[in-house]
């Protein structure tokens, strides 16, 4: 962008705002320059907004933030320029200066002002600049934010004068950082320079990595501190790499672990080979959807609850999915493990075509709520909310499972019919209903780990096929019937893969880790935790 | 056993029945024109090429209103390859040598159009292929109507360079024909242009790769080198959505790393929260949101058609679209349906596009096109930030070692696909 | 010797099947060349090359048969097999091309070029010669079974392990042969064949001839599984099947049998290949895909496992249902695929041919249980 015209907005603006905050200057004027941002392309719209912005006016940053909205449209008849808000197939029409109404105009009288990336950029750092010194301490630090982005010299003055009257530590911090990278892209002497450098230094993140590196290149003092600066940063965030892609690892573990744990049920335990495993996953994320669908059109408030709300319900439909296939199909194939996968494949194919044919081939929008949405950082790793979330439910289930099979009486049940059926029949455990509540177990948990998919993944039919195969690595490789060593396979193979990925790619990658698989199995036919004793002979 | 073979008659009643029957009725076989549809309606590409089956369907419909070609109604047969590339090779041989259709509108995946190539060049039909593709390839029998490289990728890069001042550039697709020659020609461009070895990262991605956290990792890695970074995506299909959920939790905004895609449309954006996806770009030949009469009737048609008011429109249905009425009116201006004549005749002619202008098939059987970049809107449609003037599309890459003497002229007398302007020769198709 | 050998070995239902398909070989081509079109006996191109393409995949259910109707070995990754034998006759289809690309590049096919590979890798060399893409068809697969089972068999893993870990085989080929940088053409895979034997590929008499080496190659395969398992080593085979572990006891070195049968069918899996792609023209990894394995698994089911001539029915039945019903009605072609996974797995274990079986014994003697769905899975339980 042009660094002269801010450099001219930013003079303006300084001269303008020394007397008083609220400034205001007169209607006509204001609404003139805010009718330029109407009138021509993208050069002129950046102008124009340089024009506007240079006025002053405690006016100016809600225009432009309607503007970056894409809420400012051109009246066609009269190139005036409105706020517009959506009413029906309408725009309600609102003056920018006078905020007076200016009543409904349909869609075709009325053209919105387009604005592209590099327009939301310079609205953000002239509404930064404008808000510097807003009461509001969230303002404030976008506003610091948006000027350190944008690293113009001219901001200096403003910058050092917010940085006089801020109180608050970290956005005090965040200004004098701002400062610095504004006083490298300055004219400033090469001594105020390597201190500048030295202070974007401390921060010691990603982001002061990328404002120093595009310094690296520059002759004399300024250039050696920016690569001295560089080099200490890069071998500390090495480190962090390092842990960072552990937690990638981890991240992919616990899908994995969700992916296949219902499977250690319905595998592990029964001898099922679920081949439609993978739908019950689909299901339970298509229960989520259906439960978004009707808290959107029904109760949008809830909307941030709406994944609590899921999992009982996408429990519920992969668990009754899950009985209804074992009584219907599964339980005449027990001890006929091969026969299983073969039935269970075609209720697969069953499954993924009813859905299908019910909610169409296309993805499906799941929306996160807000409680999920976003990151933050530890030191340097960086954590999104979604994936924490993520390990910290399939912990969540995997220790909820883990208490209903050792503290419950079905739980108790469970494993005496696993280890010997006759046995348990004797002493009057009813296996068929044993049989089926497990296998509903397991489908439930399924559904419970679509919930968690939906949010990071597609919703659509495949869905389920795309971690079937993944899945039965985990158990075997863990050692079928053991819940444990489905947890250690699980973060094993998670880990592995994402330490693999960078060297190897991810195609490559996830090879390795197959033939690895395939040559351990070899070495150890059961798995990593084999179940010992006359169960396994049985 | 041609007993058991011939059912023509059930494939239709049973697939067009509902929607055909009363227009149909009155027409003994002789008395029609038959238009293959050539679209997976099962298996993995189903999610994408049914809405072409549709679409097709609907244009036979609408033609068939106006009476029809040369005072014959069209007749749709439609099969489905089910996502089966063999599949698609066996059933148009079945279109093209049983059911005897005059032209067929077909093929999503370049793998499906290679695998149909040597049936139509054997049988000497016609093929109109509606997707944007790689290029490298200009065959008598095939009309390309999607975009070329040179009508996609590189505007849409050049878009990003002036308006954006891009200076480091991240490739990344998922590994198959189109994303690598893709890259290749891009990778060719941009060091033309003076960008740094450096300053190119390009990665590859299997088909429906998941899990994105390391790739965006490295990509907010490149981009922070103290030089305005952008992603070029010829990421396809699945893989996309969780590629955007990821883009949008590490907290990548358009503002600071815009990416532009090109097989990300309406259809595919259906499926993400787009909110804070607002302001990454995609590239394409036409968007749903273009202000144009032709497109509002398109649209209003469609939705009709469909019974469903809120489906969306998307570039391929375009080429379709184009495709389809270039061949109607070739076929009306030659007075037959003779593929000969009809491959001749579609030479040169010139029909509406959706976006307010014309497309004409030129002498290589790609189109022009204009080329239009939009930013993503929080509603999943985009907004036209820019639109160039038509391009003609380059089947032979002038940016590719191997393919940059060759060019294409199927008029007479040169009548080839691959000539080699340096050695003078058509290239050794038998 | 040996031939009277083989054909001694067939039984009368055997003979039928050969005699059959020998005829087969000669009438369709004859149907196809020689009947003017419009006669009632006129075999138009398209039923010649679907035929032949269902002939390829009786072959590979043979193979599949072989390993799991008479040794209990469920593989879900013969389509690995299949799909090699189809790449390396793919490999030698697409040096045929020559300076015929579209490149006229006289050594490197077209993939090559445009990707910018400047010399052919290591692993094409060699395939321009007939015999030798010929032997590699056959190697190949058969090596990689060979190593594959040398490793499982040894280590005794069985049933469900075997099963599982075959699949991983599949999808780990399938991932690899994806990726552009192995040189075998990426997700487009190998297509636009020009020739085979200096005979065009696309030549009314070539593809008669291909049609004819399916039906013979089938019929030949049949007698030598045939062979196979009314030998005595068949009956170890059974026995094994039956109860690996009493079959170990008394003696027999297990593992033996179960490479030697494992990597007769991969060789064959890789002939059907071989045979498959010149005739749909295409190779591309998609053959690698799980589902696919696990769909000739179920031409074998509904045919008759533990009969040789269940899995001939069977995938010819199963397949001619997907071109009718792809046809026909696009959207039930799951729902029916599906159903027919769970229908003959639930009331008919042994397929067609023991519901034939069952409905000829009603009326004489009831057969011997030839069906060993009891034991061999519970040990694998």
């Amino acid at each position: 962008m042009s660094f002269f015209r801010l450099f001219t907005i930013l003079f303006a603006l300084i001269v303008s705002f020394q007397p008083a905050l609220a400034s205001r200057i007169a209607d006509t004027d204001l609404s003139s320059r805010i009718v330029a941002l109407g009138a021509g392309g993208f050069d002129d719209l950046e102008k124009a907004i340089a024009n506007l912005a240079a006025s002053g006016d405690d006016r100016v940053p809600a225009v432009l933030d309607r503007l970056g909205n894409g809420e400012l449209v051109v009246r066609k008849a009269d190139g005036a320029v409105f706020f517009a808000d959506k009413a029906g197939t309408d725009f309600r029409l609102t003056d920018p200066v006078t905020g007076s109404d200016a009543g409904l105009a349909p869609k075709a009288t009325v053209e919105k002002v387009k604005v592209n990336n590099r327009i939301r950029r310079t609205i953000a750092s002239a509404v930064g600049a404008l808000t510097l010194i807003s009461p509001d301490p969230a303002v404030r630090r976008a506003a610091a934010e948006a000027v350190m982005k944008s690293a113009d010299a001219a901001a200096i003055p403003v910058l050092n004068q917010a940085i006089a009257t801020e109180t608050v530590a970290d956005i005090r911090a965040m200004m004098m950082a701002a400062r610095a990278t504004a006083l490298l892209a300055s004219s400033a002497s090469e001594a105020d320079k390597v201190a500048a450098i030295a202070a974007i230094a401390d921060l010691g993140s990603r982001d002061a990595l990328g404002f120093l590196s595009g310094y690296t290149s520059t002759e004399g003092a300024v250039g050696d501190a920016a690569r001295k600066a560089v080099a200490a940063i890069e071998s500390r965030l090495m480190l962090w790499d390092i842990g960072q892609n552990l937690w990638y690892g981890l991240s992919l573990g616990s899908v994995l672990l969700l992916a296949a744990i219902g499977l250690a049920i319905t595998f592990g335990v029964m001898g099922v080979i679920n081949m439609a495993h993978g739908e019950m996953v689909m299901l339970g994320a298509y229960a989520t959807f259906t439960v978004q669908e009707v808290i959107r059109t029904s109760w949008p408030g809830l909307f941030d609850y709406s994944l609590l709300i899921a999992l009982p319900v996408a429990f519920l439909t992969a668990a009754l999915a899950g009985i209804l296939i074992e009584r219907l199909v599964i339980r005449w194939l027990y001890g006929r493990p091969l026969e299983t996968l073969l039935a269970t494949w075609g209720v697969s194919l069953i499954l993924q075509q009813t859905v299908r044919s019910i909610y169409g081939a296309n993805n499906r929008e799941v929306g996160n709520p807000s409680w999920m949405s976003g990151s933050f950082s530890v030191g340097d790793i960086q954590i999104t909310w979604t994936r924490l979330w993520i390990i910290l439910f399939a912990v969540a289930v995997f220790l909820a499972l883990i208490a209903v099979l050792k503290r419950t009486r079905l739980g108790l049940e469970m494993r005496a019919v696993t280890q010997n059926r006759q046995m348990a029949a004797a002493v009057g455990i009813r296996t068929p209903l044993v049989d089926a509540l497990t296998f509903g177990l397991g489908s439930g948990i399924a559904g419970l780990a679509g919930v968690a998919l939906s949010q990071i993944d597609n919703v659509s039919p495949n869905l389920g096929r795309g971690y079937i195969i993944d899945s039965f690595m985990v158990v075997v490789f863990g050692g079928v019937g053991n819940l444990w060593g489905t947890l250690v396979g699980a973060l094993t193979l998670g880990v592995a893969n994402k330490v693999l990925e960078p060297y190897a790619g991810a195609v490559l990658g996830k090879i390795i880790l197959l033939v690895a698989i395939i040559l351990f199995i070899q070495k150890r036919p059961r798995g990593l935790f084999a179940l010992k004793g006359r169960a396994v002979e049985a | 056993m041609s007993q058991i073979f011939d059912r023509r008659r059930m494939t239709l009643a049973a697939v067009l029945g509902a929607l055909l029957a009363s227009t149909m009725a009155g027409y003994a076989a002789d008395d029609t024109i038959k238009v293959g549809v050539l679209h997976s309606l099962s298996g993995t590409m189903a999610i994408s090429e049914t809405t072409l089956k549709d679409t097709v369907l609907y244009l036979i419909d609408e033609q068939n209103k106006k009476g029809g070609v040369l005072g014959k109604k069209l007749e749709a047969v439609v099969v489905d390859p089910a996502s089966n590339w063999p599949l698609f090779a066996e059933k148009a041989r079945e279109l093209i040598s049983q059911d005897k259709v005059s032209v067929v509108f077909g093929c999503w995946t370049s793998v499906s159009r290679k695998s149909v190539l040597p049936v139509f060049k054997e049988l000497n039909s016609i093929l109109f292929y509606p997707v944007q593709y790689e290029g490298e390839e200009s065959e008598r029998n095939v009309f390309y109507t999607g975009a070329a490289p040179n009508q996609q990728a590189i505007p849409a890069v050049d878009y990003l360079m002036k308006e954006e001042g891009v200076q480091r550039w991240v490739l990344a697709g998922t590994d198959y024909v189109y994303p690598r020659t893709t890259n290749k020609i891009l990778e060719a461009y941009l060091k033309a242009k003076g960008v740094a070895a450096d300053d190119i990262m390009i990665n590859y991605t299997p088909f429906g790769h998941s899990d994105w956290q390391s790739i965006v990792a490295d990509i907010k890695k490149f981009g922070s080198a103290g030089k305005k970074t952008a992603v070029v995506s010829t990421i396809n299909g699945d893989a996309n959505v969780p590629f955007y959920k990821e883009l949008a939790s590490q907290g990548i905004k358009a503002e600071d790393i815009p990416v532009v895609a090109f097989s990300v449309g309406e259809e595919e954006l259906a499926g993400i929260d787009t909110k804070p996806l607002v302001g990454h770009l995609a590239a394409w030949n036409y968007f749903e949101s273009i202000d144009s009469e032709a497109n509002a009737a398109f649209i209003d048609g469609w939705h009709k058609f469909i019974k469903n008011d809120k489906r969306t429109t998307n570039d391929p249905m375009e080429a379709t679209y184009i495709g389809f009425n270039a061949w109607v009116k070739a076929v009306e201006a030659a007075g037959t349906t003779n593929t000969d004549t009809v491959i001749d005749t579609l030479v040169g002619t010139t029909v509406p596009n959706l976006s307010g202008g014309y497309a004409t098939i030129m002498p290589n059987h790609h189109i022009t096109k204009p080329v239009l970049i939009g930013e993503i809107q929080d509603n999943g449609q985009f907004d036209i930030v820019s639109k160039t003037a038509p391009v003609v599309g380059d089947e032979w890459s002038d940016y590719l070692e191997g393919s940059k003497d060759l060019i294409s002229d199927w008029r007479k007398p040169l009548s080839c696909g691959n000539f080699n302007v340096v050695t003078g020769k058509c290239g050794g198709n038998s | 010797m040996i031939i009277s050998f083989l054909v001694d070995s067939l039984d009368r239902r055997g003979r039928i099947v050969v005699i059959l398909l020998v005829v087969l070989a000669l009438l369709v081509p004859a149907g196809n060349l020689l009947v003017p079109e419009g006669s009632a006996f006129h075999v138009s191109t398209y039923q010649l090359t679907l035929c032949g393409k269902y002939l390829t995949y009786a072959l590979l259910a043979l193979s599949v048969d072989l390993v799991w109707g008479y040794c209990g070995i469920l593989s879900l990754g013969h389509g690995a097999f299949f799909a090699l034998g189809g790449y390396a006759m793919g490999m030698y289809l697409m040096r045929q091309i020559g300076a015929r690309g579209v490149y006229a590049d006289p050594m490197l096919p077209d993939f090559m070029v445009f990707l910018n590979w400047k010399e052919l890798p290591w692993f094409w060399q060699g395939f321009d010669m007939a015999w030798y893409a010929f032997l590699m068809v056959v190697l190949v697969p058969g090596v990689i079974a060979l190593l594959f089972g040398w490793l499982s068999f040894r280590s005794r893993v069985t049933g469900v392990y075997l099963s599982i870990i075959t699949q991983a085989l599949t999808y780990a080929l399938l991932l690899a042969f994806f990726r552009n940088d192995m040189g075998f053409g990426g997700n487009n895979g190998l297509t636009d064949f020009k020739d085979i034997l200096g005979f065009p590929i696309q030549a009314p008499g070539t593809r008669a001839a291909l049609f004819a080496a399916s039906a013979l190659m089938l019929a030949l395969g049949f007698v030598v599984a045939s062979a196979v398992v009314r030998s005595k080593l068949g009956k170890v085979l059974v026995a094994i099947r039956d109860a690996e572990s009493r079959t170990r006891f008394i003696g027999y070195r297990v593992e033996h049998y179960k490479l030697f049968v494992w990597t007769l069918s991969a060789v064959m899996a890789g002939v059907a290949g071989a045979l498959y792609v010149p005739q749909v023209g295409i190779i591309n990894p998609s053959e690698f895909d799980p589902s696919a394995s696990i769909e000739a698994v179920i031409w074998v089911a509904v045919g008759g496992r533990g009969t040789l001539i269940g899995p001939l029915i069977g995938a010819v039945a199963v397949n001619f249902g997907k071109t009718w019903f792809t046809g026909v009605l696009p959207e039930i072609w799951l729902y029916a695929l599906g159903a027919l996974f769970v229908v003959v797995t639930l009331f008919l274990p042994r397929g067609i041919v023991g519901l034939w079986d069952r409905v000829v014994s009603r009326r004489a003697k009831p057969a011997p249980d030839v069906d060993g769905s009891g034991r061999q899975a519970g040990e694998a339980a």
